[in-house]
């Protein structure tokens, strides 16, 4: 793999996910849209529609918040993982954030010293799976703070109904992180393993198990609507991600995605990169 | 209803507003988020006056004096500071999500607007840069003088008569969870 392929795809694909969102994202707002029965819920959505046209045409982040740079990572088992990989991606964000350009948001969490180009300690966030082949794809998946701020972990009592307790305090959050949202859950695991299921819930939106569209439809039911500002659309689309925990714990962990559901792949080979 | 306001706003044009009615802005608009209502919350004198002001919830991207996306916060974190910003003569507020219980503080005096949130750039289409005062604070926390010309939609969330839409949308949640 060749450095510059991967800084240049970096750079592509955080221009593509802040400036247009993917189309199955706006069909299902647009069918949100026709369905509202509040009218002001219906000129929320309608300034949603337009934002995003305007944004798209005028080459402009879709949002202020252009958020921190979370990248999800499927690197081939046979690719030979280059030794640029990390560094690669970071010269990557820091110019897309001069050419695009993106709000620089990464600050120290103590000093709240901006770096001024979005990277920093940890930054970017890297969630890497290994999967079958031998080409990279790298999806980018900035995230905002809004809807990173109303986002939870708790430690449940196995007697607790997790789904229950998931529909209340999204209904009960959604208001302030820009409804209508994605509800990415993660339940089971650890303390730390829940929450990066619900992380992870997110990139495979939206479910459509019995269960999901069963959550969907409570969260919907009792939900506050568009902005919080009553209406019939408080989420989108959940997805529930699980795994095995102790006897005696029940994580569960949701993180909450914006209406602004960005994201954009490519894929970096030997030679050479594509957009999808 | 809808209402085409111009800075300063006065009393009567608070007073005019309703939940649920629509507003466009032209004049002058400030923005403050985190830092800049620290500073008020202090005491410390900001560099502009708030008599009539709109106060912006906002942490706009600008490149080259052009504003590039410019949508609302959330209100909640600066929500503390409300009696603060009425006080001090500001009028509207605009932002985000609203401002829960602190919005006792605009009864009689001044009324919370809702952009819609995440429309950054609808919102920098009616909106310009004057001036940026306490640049030291960096692009999103300074306090940004933008002319606003016919900038909306917001929506009265919380009229100066207690009436606020997040509460009502709240209660009504808790009437079917807890019936």
């Amino acid at each position: 793999m060749r450095r510059t392929d991967l800084v240049e795809a970096t750079v592509a694909v955080l221009k593509r996910a802040e400036t247009t969102l993917p189309s199955w994202v706006m069909e299902l707002i647009e069918k949100a849209a026709g369905r509202e029965t509040s009218s002001i819920a219906r000129s929320s959505l309608a300034a949603i529609v337009e934002n995003v046209r305007i944004a798209s045409s005028d080459g402009v982040p879709i949002c202020q918040d252009t958020g921190l740079p979370v990248f999800h990572l499927e690197i081939g088992r046979d690719l030979a993982i280059p030794p640029f990989l990390e560094e690669a991606i970071a010269e990557g964000v820091r110019q897309a954030t001069a050419e695009i350009p993106l709000r620089p948001n990464a600050v120290d969490p103590l000093t709240r010293k901006n770096t001024s180009d979005n990277t920093g300690l940890g930054m970017p966030d890297l969630i890497i799976d290994l999967v079958p082949g031998n080409e990279l794809r790298i999806t980018a998946f900035p995230k905002g703070a809004g809807s990173e701020n109303a986002s939870f972990l708790a430690m449940k009592n196995p007697a607790d109904d997790p789904l229950d307790y998931v529909a209340r305090e999204v209904a009960n959050r959604a208001g302030r992180a820009c409804a209508p949202v994605f509800v990415g859950v993660g339940i089971g695991g650890t303390f730390d393993l829940a929450p990066r299921l619900a992380k992870r819930a997110l990139f495979n939106m939206p479910g459509t198990s019995e269960m999901e569209l069963a959550l969907l439809s409570e969260i919907n039911r009792i939900g506050p609507g568009p902005m919080g500002l009553g209406g019939d659309t408080t989420a989108l689309g959940v997805k529930i991600e699980t795994a095995h925990c102790h006897t005696a714990s029940l994580p569960v962990a949701v993180n909450i995605q914006c209406w602004a559901n960005r994201s954009a792949t490519a894929a970096v080979k030997d030679e050479g990169w594509s957009i999808d | 209803m809808e209402h085409r306001l111009r800075t300063p706003i006065s009393e009567e044009n608070v007073s005019a507003l309703r939940a649920g009615d629509l507003v466009w802005i032209s004049g002058t608009v400030y923005t403050a988020r985190d830092r800049v209502h620290a500073l008020l919350g202090s005491g410390e004198e900001l560099p502009v006056d708030l008599k009539g002001a709109v106060i912006y919830h906002c942490g706009p991207l600008v490149r080259d004096g052009k504003v590039l996306s410019a949508g609302p916060t959330t209100s909640g974190r600066v929500a503390r500071y409300t009696k603060e910003v009425v006080e001090r003569g500001a009028k509207l507020i605009v932002g985000k999500g609203g401002i829960s219980e602190e919005a006792e503080a605009l009864r009689g005096k001044a009324a919370y607007l809702a952009y819609p949130g995440g429309c950054g750039a609808l919102a920098a289409r009616g909106l310009r840069v004057r001036k940026l005062h306490l640049p030291e604070l960096g692009m999103a926390e300074g306090l940004w003088e933008l002319e606003a010309e016919d900038w909306g939609p917001m929506i009265v969330a919380t009229d100066s008569y207690g009436r606020d839409l997040y509460l009502e949308a709240k209660r009504s949640r808790q009437e079917i969870t807890n019936p």
